[in-house]
């Protein structure tokens, strides 16, 4: 597959409602992005960000996310993590991962569909997941949202459009 | 097709018939409120949509506790003068965002609010369709003005009966959340006779809380005792087009709330959803520290009851008792009240208005092994400090009166006094 939506990684996978202060703890929010990135998972999973590799896809149960706006995704971003998957997400924190340029999918069921560091393939725009010989058919995700993460995220699409100076695509 | 209240807003501000369930509109924000943790990564727009549907508040980390958000300060103040933006509550005149949208009639009925901090479904209270949105986001609809919400179901809930003397909103929210558990990717809407008997700021409590059972909106609808405060807070009744629901509307569920029945809750640490019991069934802990503030519970009537409670009596030995006023507007009218010097003389710390210990940023955090009673937002791990630390969750009257006797106690023991005096 080479389609530009179809992404392919070894899983990292998370029970229920694992909350943004697990992942973004307060304390954190007093460092930058690079050292704010050490601490993901500093108490559910220690030394997790020393595991977690480039390409990979953290993948968890219901409610994923619930908790602060913090933006956790830009911190999954600096960790080279390449997709969010899961059986539900908070609203907030799916808007979260997407303006941050994080491809997210609702997969129904995905912690049946494979166990951690298994391989796991989802598309985005046509609305699939598939690990080994089984594949779920899941809702895709609409135009609007691939648009934004196609630009790499809300803020780089907003200087494409003219409302933030080029500096602005960074952050 | 009849609609529910938030289907009505999110129709009037996509400027369609008809909205409902599953779709997905692109909606005209009429507030967005940035604040100060949004300055720290700071990229100042080439130009903005509209200087007077936004507004600055300085609320999370103030006065600043590291550089690097000191360093904030200067870009917010630069932005807000260079681009007009006139309601910028800065350090002096700031507060918790969603206090100072209150205070200001920032958030009306039937529009839409939209702001980085995930409790901004608070302003549901007012009939406004609210939510966090992040900090990119807020950039977004910063310079263009608008932005896309994909429409969930919605859970009612009918209250009946009449909220009893020391059970509040607080209680009301964690009945629900022990009750029912998550409402992932649904809007709450709060109706029914009962509702009269909830005063303003217990409603905000409520819709505050939302966000903690994973909920999108949370809205109440624009009643006499809704316009009344708005009406008191600059808001007239001309100024606004209240939504309310269809008769007929579709509802994922209809819950109904008997208030009468309730009594003061506890959440258990870790979550609300399906951790919340009444106070007569959770268990006595030793309590370190008790925290009444935040945007939920640092309200003038959640100092007033805790300045009922504690007056003439003093904080137990060996737990401090925190406070933080939701504003510097609180702050100056619990001071002239007297509700400041009474929790002082109690051994309260009162602090200055920040969000502070509710997010274990500064002003109060927790070390490993400690128990906490709160009345703020969130009771998960790690939230307020070491994550080695139990953060249980009641109302301010609870926590006020847990204080007093160092273990979780029903506080109506304490305010029968009050009341037969």
């Amino acid at each position: 597959m080479t389609d530009r939506w179809t992404i392919t990684g070894r899983t990292w996978v998370v029970g229920d409602s694992v909350d943004t202060d697990a992942m973004y703890p307060g304390y954190a929010m007093k460092l930058d992005v690079p050292e704010a990135a050490r601490h993901v998972f500093y108490a559910l999973r220690p030394r997790w960000v020393d595991e977690v590799a480039p390409g990979d896809i953290v993948v968890a149960g219901r409610n994923f996310g619930i908790g602060s706006s913090r933006p956790v995704a830009a911190l999954m971003r600096h960790l080279g993590v390449a997709a969010l998957v899961a059986e539900e997400f908070n609203s907030l924190f799916l808007r979260n991962a997407i303006n941050n340029g994080l491809p997210a999918l609702t997969v129904p069921g995905v912690r049946d569909l494979v166990s951690e560091g298994e391989e796991l393939t989802v598309d985005l725009e046509h609305g699939w997941a598939r690990a080994g010989d089984r594949r779920v058919d899941v809702a895709p995700q609409p135009p609007m949202v691939l648009d934004i993460l196609a630009a790499g995220g809300l803020l780089p699409r907003l200087v494409a459009d003219g409302y933030l100076p080029a500096e602005g695509a960074a952050s | 097709m009849p609609m529910t209240m938030i289907e009505k807003i999110l129709a009037r501000s996509a400027g369609l018939e008809e909205v409902h369930a599953g779709d997905t509109v692109v909606a005209e924000v009429d507030m967005n409120v940035l604040i100060d943790l949004q300055f720290a990564g700071w990229v100042t727009p080439l130009r903005i949509a509209d200087p007077e549907r936004t507004a600055i508040v300085l609320d999370h980390a103030v006065p600043a506790p590291t550089v690097r958000d000191a360093d904030g300060g200067p870009r917010a103040r630069r932005f807000a003068r260079d681009f007009g933006i006139d309601r910028f509550f800065d350090v002096g005149r700031h507060g918790i965002c969603h206090q100072v949208i209150a205070e200001n009639a920032l958030a009306r009925p039937g529009q839409v609010l939209t702001c980085t901090d995930s409790h901004t479904c608070a302003a549901g209270a007012y009939n406004t369709a609210a939510r966090g949105i992040g900090p990119a986001e807020v950039v977004g609809v910063l310079c263009t003005g608008r932005t896309w919400f994909t429409v969930a179901p919605t859970i009612r809930y009918e209250l009946v009966g009449e909220l009893p003397v020391g059970v509040g909103g607080k209680d009301v929210f964690l009945h629900i959340a022990g009750t029912w558990g998550d409402a992932t990717n649904h809007n709450l809407e709060f109706g029914g006779e009962g509702l009269a008997s909830v005063p303003m700021n217990e409603r905000r409590t409520i819709a505050t809380q939302a966000a903690e059972i994973s909920a999108d909106f949370a809205t109440f609808p624009a009643d006499d005792v809704c316009r009344r405060f708005l009406a008191e807070h600059g808001a007239g009744p001309g100024e606004y087009e209240p939504a309310d629901p269809d008769p007929g509307a579709t509802y994922a569920a209809v819950r109904t709330v008997d208030l009468s029945a309730l009594e003061p809750h506890v959440a258990r640490p870790g979550s609300v959803s399906g951790n919340a019991v009444p106070i007569s069934q959770v268990e006595t802990r030793r309590l370190d520290q008790c925290f009444i503030g935040s945007c939920a519970n640092g309200q003038l009537d959640d100092l007033r009851i805790a300045a009922e409670i504690l007056a003439g009596r003093t904080v137990a030995e060996g737990v401090r008792l925190i406070v933080t006023p939701a504003s510097q507007q609180v702050y100056r009218d619990a001071l002239r009240l007297g509700y400041l010097g009474t929790l002082a003389d109690a051994g309260a710390v009162v602090t200055n208005s920040t969000c502070g210990a509710c997010f274990g940023y500064h002003m109060g955090v927790l070390g490993a092994g400690e128990v906490c009673l709160t009345a703020s937002t969130r009771n998960f791990r790690g939230r307020m400090g070491s994550p080695d630390a139990e953060i249980y969750m009641a109302s301010s009257a609870t926590v006020a009166a847990s204080a007093v006797a160092g273990r979780p106690v029903d506080p109506r023991t304490l305010l029968d006094r009050e009341h037969s005096a």
